[in-house]
């Protein structure tokens, strides 16, 4: 991205000046938008003055003026960049979104939120390091997950707030005032024609743009590092950081499946049924929410962005040093409570002495807490439920909650493994 | 007369479209029931149901994207071959040699964004509750189609046979030595032993079922190739028939009955 000089190279320049041009449009239809529409002369101001700055980036750029990103920036944003701030850091982000999402999805915030990212974004382009990842072909796909996903999940959430409102006063929400019937001829079917040819327009002008990749030949010998499974899987290969291959890569992919097909079987409840709302279904869709958007996507993103050589982590600025050294000092939980608890040997134990106290863990997390949370906090749940949905319920988000667990005790204690029983490949 | 009015008015325009104009509220509703295709959907439907900030569309967008599939896989089976020999080299030829050549650009970037339109359906789906009675079922085959795209997806990513290709799916694939009682690596599997001998090692475990080989190599290949072009866009085109009759059958795309 930089030539002989130290400096951005043209094409990256061009791309950012035109990057920013079009982020200039965006704003300049959004003033245009709060000054036809909303008739608020203060916003239309704020983002004529934002179209303005964004103008001012566009303009440099496309003259070669080669503004590369604040380099302490990037330092700061590296050091603190870590996979424990980057998730802690996403589960806060996720939990403020839920928490306050009628400020949040107010279009003026969630304007200044892309805008934000997009002028970061666009600035974070000079960073070779940054950019060389991001512009990988197969890594594009991703971007685009981040965006959709992101503008969707606005969509969702400011229509559940808009009808949560409705429901409040007491009005139906807004899909229920659309039971009217229209003719599929010609109200759907043109829809359909027109997603289609946008859809082929994209495809086509994608295809043309960016070509497939092809590396070398396959060769058994050489082996890539970092060796990554396809983007789409790279949330479990992360998963892979905190357990043996046969819970990231089998049991849980299993799980999330079983999960998935049996979700309309234990979701009792009947209302929510054909239009959005968050207040009549809090449970169903914060639990959702947080395994797509956390434990999924911001996973897919960490395995594909930050991991690079040797599954290791490295900032969005920093390169990708093969030689990067990170201390391994992961202790089993038989160590912790042999060696430490009672400074005796583990060696000569029998394994099933030797990880007695792993396997009770396992055994109350599965078999006693059930029981105990439909005595107690979730009394409601198991009396509408029964005994079976109930224990497929919590069984299932005792295994999704195992990710975040399992990552929590490796960052506080170290923790390798609960339970390591090499001998049959028994490790969780 | 115009052109138009001449040319509906010929016996071979009457032969295939049986009815006028679809201008007037008969020919509108008839026009739906006469075409195989548009019988698809039903005559009419909720105005909730046609609003796309509602919608997304993306389940419409996922079907396009596997009929973009369909067609632009049919037509790279022309230039490709699945062995050692040739499939890196057809990959290559597509590349270098063939006219306006962005058809395996179409496929590929088809492919993933298919992936992230069924994701964004199923989103929409949960999001709006559609899966509740009577839509379980067919929930459950959405689930499974889930399934079935990211397998197309990962069986096709080996298919170019280069160093992107096999080092993806042996990652993925080494998952599978991991399988609990089935992988030989897997727990469990020791305990399955008859006389002193294993009865799964490598050589007979899940991951030698899917690779056909201790190792990612030509009958790999083949395996995939034939996973990937034949067995699962039967499976899904099968099931993808009883997920769209079943949106019919079960009241439309979402709201309680």
């Amino acid at each position: 991205m930089y030539d002989s000089h130290g400096h951005l190279s043209n094409s990256l320049q061009t791309g950012i000046g035109l990057f920013y041009f079009l982020v200039t449009l965006m704003n300049v239809g959004f003033a245009a938008y709060q000054h036809f529409e909303r008739k608020d002369k203060l916003q239309t101001m704020i983002w004529s003055f934002v179209a303005g700055v964004f103008f001012l980036h566009s303009a440099a750029y496309l003259a070669r003026m080669g503004w590369p990103i604040f380099p302490p920036l990037e330092h700061a944003v590296n050091f603190v960049m870590n996979p424990v701030s980057y998730f802690v850091l996403a589960v806060i982000g996720f939990s403020k979104l839920i928490f306050f999402r009628r400020i949040a999805t107010e279009p003026v915030v969630a304007w200044s939120i892309l805008m934000g990212t997009l002028w970061f974004g666009g600035l974070a382009m000079t960073n070779g390091n940054f950019s060389a990842i991001i512009t990988k072909p197969d890594n594009v796909p991703i971007v685009m997950l981040i965006f959709s996903v992101g503008f969707l999940t606005w969509l969702a959430l400011r229509k559940m707030v808009i009808n949560d409102a409705r429901l409040d006063r007491g009005e139906p929400p807004h899909e229920k005032t659309l039971e009217e019937k229209v003719l599929v001829w010609p109200d759907l079917v043109y829809t359909e024609l027109i997603a289609m040819v946008i859809c082929t327009l994209i495809l086509i002008v994608w295809a043309i743009v960016l070509k497939a990749p092809l590396e070398q030949p396959a060769s058994s010998a050489r082996i890539p590092n970092p060796s990554k499974a396809p983007w789409y899987f790279l949330g479990l290969q992360e998963m892979l950081v905190y357990f043996d291959p046969w819970m990231a890569g089998v049991v849980l992919p299993t799980f999330i499946v079983k999960g998935l097909m049996a979700l309309p079987y234990i979701d009792f409840n009947q209302k929510g049924n054909g239009y959005y709302t968050f207040k009549e279904r809090k449970f169903a869709i914060t639990t959702f929410l947080f395994g797509f958007i956390v434990l999924w996507c911001v996973l897919i993103v960490l395995g594909t962005f930050l991991r690079g050589p040797n599954w290791n982590f490295f900032g969005p600025f920093e390169a990708w040093d093969p030689h990067k050294n990170v201390p391994l000092n992961n202790v089993n939980l038989s160590d912790y409570f042999w060696l430490m608890g009672f400074g005796s040997s583990i060696e000569s134990k029998h394994w099933l002495i030797r990880e007695l106290p792993g396997l009770f863990f396992v055994f109350v997390y599965l078999a006693v807490i059930p029981p105990v949370l439909a005595k107690t906090v979730m009394r409601g749940f198991f009396i509408r439920m029964g005994f079976v949905r109930f224990m497929i319920l919590v069984t299932l988000i005792q295994f999704m909650a195992s990710l975040p667990i399992k990552m929590v005790l490796r960052w506080v204690l170290n923790l390798k493994y609960i339970v390591f029983i090499p001998e049959y490949f028994f490790n969780i | 007369m115009s052109i138009g009015d001449y040319i509906r008015n010929t016996q071979v325009w009457k032969s295939v479209f049986r009815h006028p104009a679809p201008r007037d509220r008969r020919n509108r509703v008839v026009v739906m029931l006469t075409n195989v295709f548009l019988h698809l959907h039903p005559v009419s439907v909720r105005k909730s149901g046609i609003e796309l900030s509602y919608t997304w569309c993306m389940g419409g967008i996922t079907f396009f994207l596997f009929l973009v599939e369909t067609v632009t896989g049919v037509l790279l089976m022309f230039y490709y071959r699945p062995t050692l020999e040739h499939a890196y080299n057809d990959i290559l030829s597509l590349r270098d040699v063939t006219t306006l050549g962005i058809l395996r650009e179409l496929h590929r970037w088809g492919a993933h964004a298919m992936v992230i339109t069924i994701w964004l359906h199923m989103y929409r789906v949960f999001l709006t509750g559609s899966y509740k009675p009577p839509r379980e079922f067919n929930w459950g085959i959405g689930v499974i189609l889930l399934v079935l795209t990211l397998l197309l997806s990962f069986t096709g990513y080996l298919l170019p046979w280069d160093q992107l290709a096999i080092w993806a799916i042996t990652v993925g694939s080494n998952m599978a030595r991991a399988t609990p009682i089935m992988g030989h690596e897997g727990p469990g599997a020791k305990a399955l032993v008859i006389g002193g001998v294993d009865l799964i090692h490598s050589g007979s475990d899940a991951r030698f079922l899917l690779l056909g080989g201790r190792f990612v190599g030509e009958t790999t290949l083949l395996r995939f190739y034939v996973l990937h072009c034949v067995a699962l866009p039967l499976a899904a085109a099968l099931l993808i028939a009883v997920h769209f009759w079943r949106v019919r059958k079960d009241g439309g795309i979402s709201g309680a009955l």
